[in-house]
């Protein structure tokens, strides 16, 4: 039996990201929600999904202990970010007056610019970026295996990740321009999408990502 | 290419059953609401909403698990919405497996409790809802006003500088409902839906009155609604998601499937 660990740092919904993992997980795995390091430590695989204000979440990893944890994660094992567990790979967030981030991915996370219109019906582009958007591969990579290149993922964010290093970018997604909705190196795969909430191809990330061997 | 406009199936539940009041008065039974869910998954829904319209508090229970039993099977957003007044109300949606919780009535005689939600969870999972009505007389500027109690109690408040001031203290999405068309299948009140759409930064699902494919796609290319919500159209197999989705496609605008 293997086990994958989803990080519960207390503040995101975490059942949504348990239910989807164990609708894909099959018997060979077991679903566990922690914040324990013992347990997070024995995991084969790690999930960190986050949501809300980044400054609020990393001040919770710090306070919890939880972010050594995930530094080291981040070193060893399979790990799959999302949404803040994308953002916060960067070096730093403008988000919440400015908060750091692990760095892991060098660059910044920006706001979405505010006005900007549809290039097709000319309208304000709404913010936060909320709905079904296309994901264009700029790679390829296990965890796209039998994903259909620009399928659409379910988003909600008025942040994005801007790598400093294109060999970073897994994936890009126009709003009107192109931003960064999935980062990849070695061991960690990170995306600005919820694959829990994006249906058949959300599910398909997940399972591939248990699947997945670094 | 980019963002898909989202296709949104209401399920009006009480007591555990889906239904649905034509023009207000008698109630259609329109099924199990996990059962009718799944089909609106199946069909190609973007999200799906749940209105808990349970008088008796009693029964407040039944829509908890009905979201924990759509949510086990269904992997799509869900929004709930009805007798959100409380910040633990919003934790035991969200625990049950919804994603957005829509607060409505609380809001209008404590606004501060949006700010509070907002702040605590995240302005991604509140929805504000907004149940307008039309004022002004023919031939004068048009003017929506708020009420409550299913379209009964006048407030005086203006609807769009309401959703200004929701927005303000953290609204994540706007769902707005034409009080005057809701329940008539005459289509979205446009006018509304643009003034609403233009007044603020957020998404806007527009509500109240869809009676064919083409009143869908007006709410998107005329209202500006990031967002469609329908109920009785869909509940008793008239058209489907899929069909709708179909028909606005074909009118320009872009949808996932």
């Amino acid at each position: 039996m293997k086990t994958v660990a989803i990080i519960d740092y207390g503040m995101s919904n975490l059942r949504s990201v348990s239910r989807a993992l164990e609708h894909v997980a099959g018997k060979d795995w077991q679903v566990v929600v922690s914040r324990q390091a013992e347990s997070i430590y024995a995991a084969d695989k790690v999930v960190f999904p986050g949501q809300g204000a980044i400054g609020n979440c990393m001040q919770l990893l710090h306070d919890t202990g939880l972010h050594d944890i995930i530094l080291h994660c981040l070193e060893k094992k399979p790990f799959l970010g999302i949404c803040l567990g994308l953002q916060t790979l960067l070096e730093s967030s403008e988000e919440s007056g400015g908060t750091q981030g692990f760095g892991t991915v060098p660059g910044h996370v920006q706001h979405f610019a505010e006005q900007q219109r549809d290039p097709n019906t000319q309208a304000y582009l709404k913010i936060p970026h909320m709905g079904w958007n296309q994901v264009q591969q700029q790679q390829a990579h296990p965890l796209w295996e039998g994903i259909e290149n620009n399928s659409r993922f379910y988003f909600v964010h008025s942040y994005y990740a801007a790598p400093d290093n294109p060999a970073h970018i897994a994936a890009t997604t126009p709003y009107p321009d192109p931003f960064t909705s999935a980062v990849a190196y070695d061991n960690v795969f990170a995306v600005q999408f919820h694959p829990e909430k994006s249906q058949h191809a959300g599910l398909a990330l997940l399972e591939n990502f248990l699947s997945w061997k670094v | 290419m980019g963002l898909a406009k989202r296709i949104i199936p209401c399920l009006d539940v009480d007591a555990g059953r889906v239904v649905k009041g034509v023009q207000f008065v008698d109630i259609r039974d329109a099924g199990d609401p996990v059962e009718v869910a799944k089909r609106y998954d199946e069909q190609g829904a973007d999200e799906i909403t749940f209105l808990d319209i349970t008088a008796s508090s009693d029964n407040r229970d039944t829509i908890v698990h009905v979201v924990e039993e759509v949510a086990e099977q269904v992997f799509i957003p869900l929004t709930v919405g009805g007798g959100i007044r409380k910040l633990e109300d919003i934790s035991c949606m969200l625990n049950a497996g919804a994603d957005k919780v829509a607060i409505n009535t609380a809001a209008v005689f404590n606004p501060e409790f949006v700010g509070e939600a907002s702040d605590h969870f995240g302005s991604q999972c509140i929805v504000v809802a907004i149940d307008a009505k039309r004022v002004s007389a023919d031939g004068e500027a048009l003017r929506w006003e708020i009420f409550t109690h299913g379209g009964r109690k006048p407030t005086g408040i203006d609807a769009i500088e309401w959703g200004r001031k929701m927005v303000k203290l953290g609204a994540g999405e706007i769902l707005l409902t034409s009080m005057d068309r809701d329940g008539t299948r005459d289509g979205f009140d446009l006018g509304l839906t643009r003034a609403m759409s233009d007044a603020v930064s957020v998404p806007v699902i527009a509500s109240g009155g869809v009676g064919d494919l083409q009143h869908m796609a007006e709410g998107v290319l005329q209202g500006g609604a990031d967002a469609v919500l329908a109920a009785s159209i869909f509940h008793f197999g008239e058209y489907t998601v899929a069909d709708a989705k179909r028909h606005m496609e074909s009118q320009g605008i872009e949808v996932r499937w």
